[in-house]
């Protein structure tokens, strides 16, 4: 009943919209109240060739060449991919693979560079300060070649958002500075500090997409970012369709469709895409991204990152080139010895622990975190058995049933994980959180995700083979009957009373039976 | 009399038109061989090998639906495979006759190759390319690592080596904590002796 009348006075709009599940980390937002530092160029920068979802690129430059700071070293190869810039001036000093971020612990081809101290920029790119003029798809060359891809973790190529459907128009654009996860605080400091830029950004975005309105959501723990952002709209005076929304803080409220709920009311169903219900949403961090891309023509070669963790005595948020060593960061926060700690790439709730510090800084480092191991959740080693509490699915934002899923997984019967809608699984770690019997609950959902992934890759493969075997067979079957046909006509033609003809033809049929 | 007129023609016309329906429908929805054969065809991983003993993928399919082979013979396409198959079947599943090995790829000694074009001949999947007196080189993308090439190679230039295993297809393991691990064994072990 109390649920039926909140959704009555959410309708009446009474009632702020608000998506489902959810829970309340403890925060520690440590560094929410510093000041953003600049973190001093590392003298060597390791570009792995692939920092974005898509399709990997391929390398520009050879060992000995001198790069400047934004020249492009790597291009991308088909649709879904940005190009790779260098981060400062420097040699190549070599192309090999490195280990990259990424829970595997395997690597990519990486490009090595070797910083002269010089940093200087490559100029060839004209800033673009009349935007307001540009077509859109000039716009929207300038974000894919200045390799800008979501900077809130998903690195998603902005590009292929920033585009006007005649289907689905785009009426709302969303910028996110909910920034949910525990310990960061990169957008929070972005918001304090750079308003303008991101404003500016957002603008720029909305142009682009033919949007009349627009919302910056915030949480209601960021308070000062709320403000300041207020106040540069307020100066900003041709952004009138946009204001600032705060939120209840609640995590997973910065996922996009949990985001677009809680704004709107609508909901994105399964499969689509917010842009199906005229929505489009971008992060704060790429938005100012945006913002130097076109009006400063600086390509993507820089982010924000909290290097924070119980560990770190002394915890910041840095403005961080790519590529820098993931080691000299936590050095440069007085963190040598690492061992013994878990490090975590991205948030607690959702990033990854690192295999090994050898990694760069790449475009989706929201975060890197050093955490003393006994502070770290005993879900990985302490599983107890299910006592059906129903926490799980209650804190689930997509209304799955955890535990089931988590047994389905556990037991390989995919069939009935894919039934119980796994894929709508967005890992947010909200049921891990909760479990009280410690079940590493997203765990189990990754490893069924990546079972299945790899069954239809293998059936995929299996239909091509079977599709090339078949050609085959009826190409074999086709030379057959031709052969046969030629045979008896030339048979036919030379009658048996000139046998002396008859011998070259076939001699003929030989050589093509080799070929 | 009339009466047994009415029954007899009224019989007989609804005779005719189920006879007609029946025609129709045998011809619209006439079956092209034999529906299990297909589907046993689709669980196999179709690199025609030949290590079942059968000449490929859909002979074997053939050979287990007409209950003349085991299940057990796709050395490929491992337990689960087996176990896909037995369960269509409806029969027990068996125990695999041998280890499945990790995925390879056929790669050409570019250098020693004479250009002969047998290994070409060879491959059941068209995934080698090259012309005679030519080097030839394999796509690896298409091979199936079926190993039917290297027999055929008159200077033994072909290898087979393990398949590259690629950052975008690596999936994560099961999480390390002893119920997910008694779990996995609980079902290794059910499945060895069924």
């Amino acid at each position: 009943m109390p649920a039926m009348l909140r959704k009555l006075a959410q309708r009446l709009g009474i009632l702020q919209h608000s998506f489902a599940g959810g829970v309340h980390p403890e925060m520690y937002k440590v560094t929410a109240a510093r000041p953003v530092e600049v973190a001093a160029i590392a003298p060597i920068h390791i570009l792995p060739m692939k920092q974005h979802i898509g399709e990997a690129c391929s390398p520009l430059v050879k060992v000995g060449d001198r790069v400047l700071r934004g020249q492009k070293i790597a291009k991308s190869e088909g649709y879904l991919s940005v190009p790779v810039h260098a981060p400062t001036s420097g040699r190549v000093v070599r192309i090999e693979e490195h280990a990259i971020p990424h829970p595997s612990g395997m690597g990519l081809p990486c490009i090595f560079i070797e910083s002269d101290g010089d940093d200087e920029s490559d100029t060839t790119l004209e800033p673009l300060t009349n935007w307001r003029e540009l077509n859109p798809a000039i716009l929207r060359e300038r974000a894919r070649m200045c390799g800008l891809a979501g900077l809130g973790g998903a690195v998603f190529p902005t590009f292929i958002k920033l585009v006007q459907d005649k289907r689905f128009p785009i009426e709302t654009v969303i910028l996110n500075g909910i920034e949910c996860e525990p310990w960061l605080t990169n957008d929070h400091r972005l918001m304090l500090e750079k308003p303008h830029d991101i404003l500016t950004g957002m603008a720029i975005v909305m142009h682009m997409v033919g949007a009349k309105s627009g919302i910056i959501a915030i949480e209601d723990n960021k308070p000062d970012a709320a403000e300041s952002m207020r106040r540069a709209l307020a100066e900003a005076s041709e952004m009138q369709g946009v204001h600032v929304v705060v939120l209840p803080t609640r995590y997973p409220q910065g996922s996009e469709k949990q985001l677009i709920y809680s704004l709107t009311g609508k909901e994105v169903e399964a499969g689509r895409l917010p842009m199906h219900i005229g929505v489009l949403c971008q992060n704060v961090g790429t938005s100012k991204a945006l913002f130097e891309a076109v009006v400063q023509a600086r390509p993507l070669t820089e982010r924000l990152v909290t290097v924070s963790g119980d560990a770190v005595e002394n915890p910041a948020t840095l403005s961080v080139r790519l590529g820098t060593p993931v080691r000299s960061l936590f050095a440069s926060r007085g963190l040598d010895d690492l061992t013994g700690l878990h490090l975590l790439h991205g948030g607690p709730m959702m990033g990854e622990r690192l295999k090994s510090v050898d990694v760069p800084v790449v475009k989706s480092t929201t975060g890197l975190l050093a955490m003393r191991t006994e502070t770290m959740m005993l879900a990985h080693t302490e599983e107890q058995p299910c006592i059906r509490c129903g926490h799980c699915s209650e804190a689930c934002p997509v209304h799955l049933v955890p535990n089931l899923l988590a047994d389905a997984c556990r037991s390989d019967q995919f069939d009935r994980a894919e039934n119980y809608q796994l894929f709508d699984c967005i890992e947010c770690g909200s049921c891990s959180y909760v479990c009280p019997a410690n079940i590493p609950l997203v765990h189990y959902f990754r490893y069924g995700k990546g079972q299945i992934a790899q069954t239809r890759r293998e059936q995929v493969f299996a239909e091509a083979s079977r599709k090339r075997s078949e050609a085959r067979e009826r190409r074999i079957e086709a030379e057959k009957t031709e052969k046969a046909a030629r045979r008896s006509r030339v048979r036919r033609d030379h009658a048996p009373a000139k046998p002396v003809e008859s011998a070259e033809p076939e001699n003929n049929d030989a050589t093509q039976e080799k070929s | 009399m009339t009466q047994l007129l009415y029954a007899l023609l009224s019989l007989g016309a609804f005779a005719l038109v189920a006879g007609i329906v029946l025609a129709v429908a045998q011809k619209v929805f006439h079956v092209e061989g034999d529906p299990m054969v297909e589907k046993i065809d689709n669980l196999l991983p179709q690199t025609q090998c030949g290590q079942c003993g059968y000449p490929g993928c859909k002979p074997y399919a053939e050979a287990v639906s007409g209950g003349v082979a085991d299940v057990n013979h796709c050395v490929p396409g491992g337990e689960r495979t087996m176990l896909a198959i037995a369960d269509l079947m409806g029969v027990e599943p068996k125990d695999l006759e041998a280890e499945a090995t990790a995925p390879m790829i056929a790669f050409v000694r570019e250098d020693e190759c004479i250009g002969c074009t047998l290994c070409i001949k060879a491959c059941p999947v068209d995934a080698i390319i090259g012309a005679p007196k030519q080097y030839h080189t394999v796509i690896s993308d298409h091979c199936t690592g079926c190993t039917l090439c290297i027999e055929p190679c008159p200077v033994d230039c072909i290898d087979m080596l393990m398949k590259p295993e690629l950052i975008e297809h690596w999936s994560w393991p099961l999480p390390d904590t002893q119920r997910a691990r008694l779990g996995h064994d609980r079902r290794e072990t059910h499945a060895g002796h069924a």
